[in-house]
């Protein structure tokens, strides 16, 4: 009998270490011949630990799952049991998914190379070996796929600029280094399917003629970390990675490196600078790292999603990939849907469905209960979204046209009890204690800007001009989005829920 | 760099003051580059942490999920402040931006182990296992 119980570190969060011993203890006492297998989430973080059992019909899951279950749902056979959630593929969370991307994510053993293999793995890998770099380039172009770690720049177009570059050394550096809150799509995937990202990467590596990579991750994810480091291990024995990548004659030499702690580390320049030993501030552009990145060489840099999506669209042509999404948004965007949510998790789907589907349809509501009131849409730089925004579509256009962004595709859902004004000063603490320091409006003025907030606190109607004109500032004079970006959340809280920074307020109270 | 002082403080606990002049002098930069590295860098500490740290989240979908009032909890249990060591050298409190955990907030982490949707009662169970 094959059991599945998650590794992923959102399952052993809510006690998948306990469940797996539980399911081990009750086997060997049973004598029971069973293959335990440590898979990563299938993304329903509600139903975790999520227990799936394999069987003639398919895979049939139950969850949540506590070590006190076990004893009974081997009593069960696995069959008839109040957990028992039915063939895990028609759960609708699941079923009404497109998962390109996470396709294996959940479904294999995350560090077994020949599963991997068995689900298509290593597919676009051995198309690109026959292409020329351009042609692979092209597919990447066709695809439509926009960088994912944020900006949304279009792949295809930073990988034809560093082909172009000519240099001895260039570079496929990962940018790994999720900080967002309400993201945690990276850290899944390199739980679940770490080997769809070294894929990944050796596929840019042959397109742009680049003979090494780093994975740049971040300290706060141990449990990705260490199944990425074992990935890399396995995929160099096994030929995938090293001098003579699947028999090519092509190298491709890849290393884990880790963070330490500084959210703006995930700006590509300052990341490139920590990567480089250095202090990780920004660098200003141009030059831009496709030409001078690491070490001064051709880089690419591109998140981790970007780069997971790369192999299927190798495999199944760029095209296939283009079909999904709506406008100039191509291909699916793995949502991540987090805060006060009844269901929350991972849905990749492709561009196009609406804010409110996905709060209401999707995600079920709050957790709490009680009315939506704000969503934050594309981390800390991102904007909140009343729901009078839910009719947008998830695109890049949609939410750049309503003053807000896309992002890494993370969705934090608060109900009415928050307090606009409050995450209006968090989003500016935030910034003050992550800036790089290199310019001032966003060092100075985000240490300003929680003064200025303080004082609307406290009932002083004229700092809220003085607020504004602030943000202005830090929009027009930041080097990087983290000063640049921090207005969003702050102007959207206060344009769309004034009532939380009413003068009176104190007052009131 | 980072590598080296990962390494120094998962040997030691922080990054002893005597250890960065070494550092600096394996990798040829100056004292100073290597402070400013250091500094620049939230994860190191100059100074010793209790046996054992708990991290605790305060990002946005686990403010959602009520961690401002578990953060108040933790300092009132624990007697401390962000960054402080309980008085018997058993637990440092610190606050940490996202642990990629935003779907079973709030979210904190003792010595590496994830822990998700922790309430007041879990709390206390962690501070009790920590010896705090
Ligand atoms: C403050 C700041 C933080 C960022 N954090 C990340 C991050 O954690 N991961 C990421 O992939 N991109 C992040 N970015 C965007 C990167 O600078 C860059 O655009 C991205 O890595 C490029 O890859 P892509 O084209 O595949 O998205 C951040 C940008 C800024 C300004
Ligand atoms: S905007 Fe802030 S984080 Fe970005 S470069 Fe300037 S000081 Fe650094
Ligand atoms: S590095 Fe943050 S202000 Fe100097
Ligand atoms: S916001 Fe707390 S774990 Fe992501």
């Amino acid at each position: 009998m094959r059991i599945y119980v998650p590794r992923d570190a959102a399952a052993k969060a809510v006690g998948a270490e306990a469940v797996a011993a539980a399911v081990s203890a009750e086997a060997a006492t049973r004598g029971l011949p069973v293959e335990l297998v440590r898979n990563g989430s299938r993304g329903m973080v509600w139903l975790e630990p999520l227990l799936e059992v394999e069987t003639p019909e398919g895979r049939i899951a139950f969850g949540p799952v506590t070590p006190a279950d076990v004893p009974a749902l081997f009593d069960a056979g696995f069959g008839a049991h109040p957990k028992a959630l039915g063939l895990t593929a028609e759960i609708p969370f699941l079923k009404k998914q497109t998962r390109l991307t996470f396709a294996r994510v959940g479904v294999i053993d995350p560090l077994s190379l020949p599963e991997y293999e068995a689900h298509g793995g290593l597919a676009g890998l051995r198309k690109a070996l026959t292409l020329s770099p351009e042609a692979i380039v092209e597919e990447v172009t066709a695809s439509g796929l926009r960088g994912r770690g944020g900006a949304g720049f279009p792949t295809g177009i930073k990988w034809k600029t560093v082909l172009g570059a000519e240099a001895a050394q260039k570079y496929v550096v990962c940018n790994a280094d999720e900080g967002d809150s309400g993201t945690f799509a990276d850290r899944m995937l390199m739980e679940g399917d770490p080997f769809t990202l070294i894929e990944g990467m050796a596929i840019a590596a042959l397109a742009v003629g680049a003979t090494r990579g780093f994975i740049y991750s971040r300290s706060e994810y141990p449990d990705a970390n260490a199944v990425m480091g074992q990935a890399i291990t396995i995929a160099r024995a096994a030929g995938m990675l090293g001098p003579d990548v699947l028999g090519s004659g092509r190298a491709f030499e890849l290393e884990l490196r880790i963070g330490a702690g500084a959210y703006v580390c995930g700006e590509e320049t300052a990341l490139l600078n920590s990567l480089e030993g250095k202090r990780g501030v920004v660098r200003a552009k141009p030059p831009i790292p496709a030409l001078q990145g690491l070490f001064g060489q051709p880089t690419v840099v591109n998140n981790v999603l970007s780069l997971a999506a790369v192999p299927a669209i190798l495999a199944e042509g760029g095209a296939a990939y283009a079909a999904h999404g709506i406008g100039r948004s191509r291909g699916t965007i793995p949502l991540q849907i987090a805060g006060n949510v009844r269901f929350g998790g991972l849905f990749e789907t492709g561009f196009g469905i609406t804010l409110g589907e996905i709060v209401n349809d999707i995600a079920g509501g709050t957790a709490s209960g009680r009315p939506v009131k704000a969503v934050q849409v594309g981390g800390p730089l991102g904007a909140y979204h009343p729901q009078a925004d839910f009719a947008l579509p998830f695109s890049y256009e949609d939410f750049a046209g309503s003053g807000g962004l896309v992002g890494h595709a993370g969705l934090v859902v608060h109900d009415d009890s928050v307090d606009m004004l409050r995450m209006a000063r968090f989003a500016l603490e935030f910034c003050a204690i992550e800036s790089c320091g290199k310019c001032t409006p966003c060092r100075i003025g985000a240490v300003r800007g929680v003064e200025v907030v303080d004082r609307i606190a406290a009932g002083d109607a004229a700092a809220i001009p003085l607020l504004t004109d602030l943000c202005q500032t830090m929009k027009l004079g930041s080097l990087c989005a983290l000063g640049g970006f921090t207005p969003y959340p702050v102007l959207s809280a206060l344009t769309h829920f004034p009532d939380d920074f009413a003068t009176l307020k104190e007052a009131a109270e | 760099m980072l590598p080296i002082l990962h390494a120094v403080q998962a040997e030691y606990g922080h990054v002893p003051a005597e250890a960065l002049p070494q550092i600096a002098e394996a990798l040829n930069i100056s004292r100073a580059e290597a402070q400013g590295v250091m500094s620049f860098y939230h994860d190191f500490r100059d100074h010793p942490a209790g046996r054992h740290v708990l991290k605790i989240c305060r990002a946005e979908a686990c403010q959602a999920m009520g961690s401002e009032a578990l953060a108040a909890a933790a300092k009132a249990r624990l007697g401390v402040d962000w960054h402080g060591t309980t008085p018997n050298g058993a637990l440092t409190l610190e606050p940490v931006f996202c642990l990629g955990l935003c779907a079973c907030a709030p979210a904190a982490m003792l010595d590496g182990q994830v822990i998700g949707r922790v309430d007041a009662a879990r709390l206390d169970e962690i501070a009790t296992e920590a010896g705090a």
